[in-house]
């Protein structure tokens, strides 16, 4: 069904990630231009990429009196959640890992960046680094909760933990379909871990850059490239999780996980400049007033549907 | 192997313990008590793999001291808080209502 | 291969346990004590418990967050700037815990351990879910209801604005009167 890759594949992963996060920060880039009203040309396609080696040669700030273990390694954390998060998504009908509790994983990479961000905003001694990092925390405990609902609805229609059993369920009806509540939460809460779009507050502009305000040189570009690796690597996800995985007529499975991947991406960094940044408090109540319970709910009605049809639909 | 194992959950046990006996501060004895539940965790594991695979026991030890660590965790926090709250401490040398 | 692995997570899991109390600084001590959780859950993992690992490995790092921002709040001194030392009885302490390790150790080697009894099923995971679903239904239950009482009870303990405050003395007041307004406006 899905074959495991050989260990070389291991290095391929990040190289695929960053290859995918490039293209969303270029279209990033297409949008930007496009509402300043500038012409978009080549050079605009490739600012994002011209800004890694301007980060690498720029110098690297301190502050005083930094916890510096804590902030560099919290700032490597970042990039490290995404590229960790990455190895259990299924590109066509190839996974680098096999595992069995491939969604589980996924769920525990990610909320490294819980740790990681946290550590970012403490370590440089600041007060507006330090105020971004709560913020994310306090970001996080709301997200958190619908996310990990969202994916046992996924998981629970499937009957299975493994990102490839639940592409490969989805023959005849795609899991964005039938479960539409979970996809849609699925979809706010990669905005929020990779604290982009409307989910910017940790990084706000109020903060100056908040988890950023500090940051210069390598470790802003550790930290910038981390989010972009952390959205795609949630878009990635979505595609086997609800989008039906490589399935499709015509192409071979890896174009067509490719395809998707492309459009959800595009549709989330389209959505990151439409949105307005949420507060976090005022997130807390929703996801756990609103959130949770309808999350509950949908996972109960795909239980029974599993029950009822013996499968996924 | 299982001794290894076994040996290393009796170290984080005597660790922990350590910690929950000598420090002062509450969040301080949490830690060391959830460190002896880390080492209870491993042996946990230790004795599933080792002893008794084929049995599901094992994992829901497993899954109960785990769930142990997470009412440990939010039970001390709250009283912290609200000991915090009372009095302005988190020593628990300041908290000795019981001793007479 | 086990071995190889056992001797990098296992000292490196005693060592960080063992650095909590040495640092001076909180959330170094509360990164040391994550530290010694992931090496406990990779240890888990190891050994074939996939599940139960990877949902150490998260619940761990989650539990360890929301404890830093606690020490912080709580202990003075927080980033270690001056080297702290908050003991009582430390050779006591020391003492006791060293005879309990010994204690144990003797255990564990005069213990005749039984031959391994079986072999892991295909799907571990799974072996957990029937079990706790089917023969382990009580332990479910009790786990469910020990969670729901200990999230009441922390709530109750740790909030302290109740309805009244909220709401007025005749609990009729609508938005309830809160610092900050949350984002469904109840």
């Amino acid at each position: 069904m899905v074959g495991s890759a050989p260990l070389w594949a291991v290095l391929v992963v990040p190289a695929v990630l960053a290859a995918f996060t490039v293209v969303a920060a270029g279209w990033d880039a297409v949008l930007a231009a496009r509402s300043a009203g500038r012409p978009v040309t080549g050079a605009v396609l490739a600012a994002p990429l011209a800004e890694v080696p301007r980060l690498l040669a720029a110098q690297r700030r301190t502050t005083l009196a930094p916890d510096a273990l804590l902030w560099r390694l919290g700032v490597a954390a970042i990039p490290a959640a995404a590229v960790l998060s990455a190895v259990v998504i299924p590109f066509g009908h190839v996974a680098v890992s096999r595992m069995t509790v491939g969604v589980v994983w996924f769920n525990a990479m990610e909320v490294l960046t819980w740790a990681g961000l946290w550590m970012a905003g403490w370590g440089p001694n600041a007060v507006l680094s330090l105020i971004g990092g709560y913020r994310y925390v306090a970001q996080g405990l709301a997200y958190e909760l619908p996310l990990m609902f969202a994916l046992i609805c996924a998981a629970t229609g499937a009957q299975s933990l493994n990102a490839a059993d639940i592409a490969a369920a989805q023959g005849h009806l795609w899991f964005a379909v039938w479960m539409p509540a979970a996809f849609a939460v699925y979809l706010v809460s990669v905005y929020a871990f990779s604290f982009l779009g409307p989910f910017a507050y940790p990084a706000g502009r109020d903060l100056a850059g908040g988890v950023t305000a500090e940051l210069s040189g390598p470790d802003r570009l550790a930290l910038e490239a981390g989010r972009w690796l952390l959205l795609t690597s949630g878009a990635g996800m979505a595609v086997p999780l609800f989008l039906g995985g490589g399935a499709g007529p015509a192409l071979p499975p890896w174009a067509w996980s490719a395809v998707k991947t492309l459009a959800v991406l595009g549709l989330l960094v389209w959505g990151r400049r439409r949105l307005p940044v949420i507060r976090a408090d005022r997130y807390a109540e929703l996801a756990w007033v609103v959130l949770i319970p309808l999350m509950i709910a949908q996972a109960l009605a795909v239980a029974l549907v599993v029950l009822t049809m013996g499968g996924p639909p | 192997m299982l001794q290894l194992f076994l040996l290393l959950a009796a170290a984080l046990f005597a660790i922990g313990l350590y910690g929950a006996l000598s420090q002062q501060s509450i969040v301080m004895i949490m830690m060391g008590l959830e460190l002896m539940l880390n080492g209870v965790t491993v042996a946990a594991g230790a004795f599933w793999h080792y002893l008794a695979p084929a049995s599901a026991a094992g994992q829901v030890i497993l899954v109960v001291v785990v769930v142990a660590m997470a009412v440990e965790m939010a039970a001390g926090f709250a009283v912290t808080t609200a000991i915090f709250r009372a009095r302005d401490v988190d020593m628990t040398d300041m908290a000795a209502d019981l001793k007479r | 291969m086990t071995t190889a692995v056992f001797w990098i997570l296992g000292p490196l899991a005693a060592a960080s346990g063992f650095m909590v109390f040495r640092f001076s600084s909180m959330a170094r001590a509360t990164i040391a004590l994550l530290v010694s959780f992931l090496a406990s859950g990779g240890l888990l993992i190891w050994l074939g418990l996939a599940y139960l690992g990877t949902v150490v490995i998260l619940m761990m790092i989650m539990e360890m967050v929301i404890m830093a921002v606690f020490m912080i709040a709580y202990m003075m001194n927080p980033a270690g700037l001056m080297p702290m030392a908050m003991y009582h009885n430390k050779r006591g302490s020391l003492a006791i815990s060293i005879a309990v390790f010994a204690l144990l150790a003797a255990g564990i080697f005069a213990a005749p351990w039984p031959r391994r009894a079986g072999a892991p099923p295909r799907d571990v995971t799974f072996q957990l879910g029937a079990a706790l679903m089917g023969p382990q239904m009580l332990t479910m239950i009790v786990l469910g209801i020990t969670l729901f009482a200990t999230m009441v009870a922390s709530v109750v303990l740790a909030t302290h604005r109740g309805r009244y405050d909220r709401f007025g003395d005749d609990l009729k007041r609508r938005p309830p009167a809160d610092p900050m307004r949350g984002g469904v406006g109840r």
